[in-house]
């Protein structure tokens, strides 16, 4: 049985590919007919477990939902465009085309319009006036996110950060630093390098991530375990809402109690509830000594041992403690031709500790390890005090994304858990999917309690999406998990927010979103489940 | 095989950073920066490991000349696997004046003291970029050298080096006690693992002054001046072909 959906007429020059998120368990191919009309094919979804509370179209929890009547960008829109930003309105299909998928390759939009301001002000009269027009609206930093909440999902403008890197202002006293949102968080760490601070957030995106994306999809992070989430660092933001007027929250203060803080509800907002386009963010001091250790256990238990006496016998040096398994090492070693730097083990870790005092911290790490080492709960290791050798040991964790783009197809699911549960998923899927599945692999944030799981299979295969979901996200909702620690929601997951939160939080987030934007243009289709309205 | 092999390790900076010169351009910022040992000399010691694991030769002593810190850069060696390590101690002017020539009488004196068959160094250090020491130290014992080798491998009493050199690859068979300077290409040194971390703390370092060798470490150099490379100047886009030659008449070019 399946389901037909007409859709109105398009034109000809663009073609629909929506279905290439690995979570569809169907094939979704919009193509077009010879009488000029869309017609999608939708077929059965096997599981439809739990689709009274999946949304509008249970059958496809993840797929994108029909087009919402917003207008289309007509030649007056583009002429306005053009006058507000010369040269700075690409339509270019070529040039448009990156920016219309995601950094995994699974999700596509058919966007004509690619915008480029330069000033808070650019962004003010672009959204007062894609508001009086009912125009939908895709802001986009660095298009690194996982969940396919940076792209279009069909020809929504596409606002873009990344002419909007400059830096306001330092100061070095209190360690704050007030940039534009589209500055690439590479390019922050190495401006406060230079003045011996370092951000408080790092992810693998750095090189291509926009500070204000980060801050919209309230990024977690390598650094997470020290420096706290973005909710403590970030002290003020400057955004725009929906209908062009800018909400000045640029404070630089440490300690601010007057009123309701606003900007908690932009921070992980996803670009749905206001457009980020400034940030002031508290920075910590670069640290004097940095060294990196990588371990290797031979059970899970052991790694949580290791973490327990870590964080006993490192304390307040402890910056990162982040966990692979044998299966992301031997991707490594396979694809990017990495080496293993110890001997083969079940279970890796990173632990790297910061300070301001190098003598200080070697001998806590030496006495750790040596402690670890004598008692057995380690099996080797390797440390590492210089830059180079610190680089490639923590390539081995940084890289596994990219190994995995190898693999064929990922399935990447991004899940909170209580810590000693974290391995027990990796090890039931596996049991439970068997031969279906070429790669079961996890590694991850596991000091802060974060499971990255990869399932990886040649190429989309429906059957084993079909016995991964909702498998995955009923056993995280049984252990009171989330089921999207900190990637978000996006458009893939925006349906399962149901397994994280209560019916009631979500109405209230929807209250709340039509409060802040009424006509829905601030990247619809994302983040909210389909059934908000 | 009995043989011993030396191996010469450095205390440099740390190759990722950033070099400062000091404000009084005598030299650069040493203080509270990151050292570690010479990438090249990582290469010589890996290659001697390697040449003991195959049991070729006996034992690995690796030497470091400098004040106090050095001793770490011969624990990381220790670490890697060599057998103990000798820490001939120069500090303050002395090391400041330091170069190729006393490290290699240095060296020459100890090969002589140790009985070592084969020195291996690592081509150059990155601080200073000499290529000299090995060279030097062949010649002071008089010894055959194999500079620049990519590939090093026994051959009935003789060693045979490969060498990397502007036009190729030159293969040269030289007489054993030898100098072997190691090239990028030679290895890919191991990381030292915690076992052998913990082992290492407690291998010797013998500690020796450049005197007790007979070696005078004076320097008949003279650093005069240290200074940044010139700022590379932000180039000129020009529209026409007109305004190209127009620019290059004004510069003296055409």
């Amino acid at each position: 049985m399946g389901l037909f959906q007409k859709c109105s007429r398009l034109s000809l020059r663009s073609s629909y590919m929506w279905s290439v998120c690995p979570q569809y368990s169907i094939a979704v191919t919009a193509r077009e007919t010879p009488d000029r009309a869309l017609i999608v094919h939708w077929t059965q979804h096997r599981d439809v477990h739990n689709s009274r509370r999946l949304g509008a179209n249970p059958a496809n929890p993840s797929a994108a939902p029909p087009r919402l009547p917003f207008s289309r960008v007509t030649q007056e829109d583009l002429s306005f465009f053009r006058a507000l930003l010369p040269g700075r309105t690409i339509t270019d299909p070529d040039l448009l085309k990156s920016s219309n998928v995601d950094w995994l390759k699974t999700v596509q939009g058919s966007s004509d319009v690619l915008l480029r301001p330069k000033t808070t002000e650019g962004v003010s009269q672009i959204l007062r006036y894609c508001n009086e027009r009912n125009l939908a609206v895709c802001p986009q930093g660095g298009n690194t996110g996982l969940v396919g909440g940076s792209v279009p999902v069909f020809d929504e403008i596409i606002l873009s950060t990344s002419l909007m890197n400059q830096v306001f202002a330092f100061d070095n006293i209190s360690g704050i630093l007030t940039c534009q949102a589209g500055c690439v968080l590479e390019n922050l760490s190495h401006y406060l390098e230079e003045r011996d601070f370092i951000m408080p957030l790092d992810l693998g995106a750095k090189g291509s991530c926009h500070i204000g994306g980060n801050v919209s999809t309230n990024a977690g992070g390598l650094r997470l375990l020290r420096y706290g989430s973005l909710r403590g660092t970030v002290l003020g933001l400057e955004v725009v809402l929906a209908d062009g007027h800018v909400l000045n929250c640029l404070a630089t203060l440490r300690k601010d109690n007057t009123g309701y803080d606003l900007k908690q509800l932009f921070i992980g907002s996803e670009g749905t509830l206001g457009v980020i386009t400034a940030v002031s963010i508290l920075c910590p001091r670069k640290p004097k000594a940095v060294n990196v250790a990588f371990l290797g256990c031979s059970s899970f238990q052991q790694l949580l041992e290791t973490f327990q006496c870590c964080r006993g016998m490192l304390g307040e040096i402890l910056s990162a403690f982040e966990f692979l398994d044998a299966s992301c090492m031997n991707l490594l070693e396979k694809h990017l031709k990495l080496t293993n730097p110890i001997t083969e083990c079940p279970f890796y870790i990173v632990i790297e500790t910061a300070g301001s005092n190098a003598t200080h911290d070697e001998e806590k790490l030496h006495q750790f390890l040596e402690e670890v080492m004598t008692s057995s709960l380690v099996t080797d290791g390797t440390v590492a005090t210089e830059a180079t050798k610190i680089k490639a040991l923590w390539s081995l964790r940084e890289r596994v994304t990219e190994a995995l783009t190898h693999e064929g197809y990922t399935y990447k699911y991004d899940i909170s858990l209580p810590v000693e549960k974290i391995y027990d998923l990796v090890q039931d899927m596996r049991r439970h999917l068997g031969g279906m599945a070429k790669n079961v692999v996890g590694y991850g944030h596991v000091g802060d309690g974060n499971l990255h799981l990869n399932i990886t299979s040649p190429s989309k295969d429906f059957d084993l999406l079909a016995a991964i979901e909702p498998y995955v996200y009923e056993w995280t909702s049984q252990w009171k998990g989330s089921i999207s620690a900190e990637h978000g929601l996006g458009l893939k997951k925006r349906n399962y927010i149901y397994y994280s939160k209560p019916s009631e939080a979500v109405a209230l987030m929807g209250s709340i979103k039509a409060m802040l934007d009424p006509k829905g243009i601030l990247n619809p289709y994302k983040t909210l489940p389909d059934n908000i309205n | 095989m009995s043989a011993r092999v030396l191996v010469g390790v450095k205390r440099v900076i740390d190759y990722a950073v950033k070099i400062r010169v000091k404000p009084d351009h005598t030299g650069v910022v040493t203080d509270g920066v990151k050292h570690s040992m010479n990438p090249f000399c990582e290469i010589a010691v890996e290659e001697a490991v390697k040449l003991k694991e195959k049991k070729l030769i006996k034992e690995v002593v690796a030497v470091s000349c400098g004040p106090q810190q050095v001793q770490e850069t011969i624990r990381t060696a220790l670490a890697m696997g060599a057998d103990r390590g000798i820490h001939v101690e120069v500090s303050g002017k002395d090391y400041e004046t330091l170069g190729p020539l006393q490290v290699s009488k240095i060296l020459a004196a100890l090969a002589k003291k140790e009985e070592a068959s084969l020195i291996i160094l690592g081509k150059q250090a990155i601080d200073d970029d000499c290529n000299q020491t090995g060279q030097m130290t062949a010649a002071l014992l008089d010894w055959p050298q194999g500079t620049f080798a990519s590939e090093l491998a026994f051959e009935a009493d003789k060693l045979k080096v490969v060498r990397e050199i502007d036009g190729g690859l030159e293969t040269i068979k030289i007489k054993l006690p030898a100098v072997v300077t190691a090239d990028l290409r030679l290895n890919t040194p191991r990381y030292a693992t915690l076992p052998n971390i913990m082992k290492a703390k407690k291998k010797k370092i013998a500690m020796v002054k450049p005197a007790d060798l007979g070696v005078d470490v004076s320097s008949r150099l003279e650093v005069l001046k240290v200074d940044e490379p010139p700022t590379r100047q932000a180039g000129v886009k020009v529209e026409t072909v007109e305004d190209l030659v127009g620019k290059l008449k004004e510069a003296g070019r055409v």
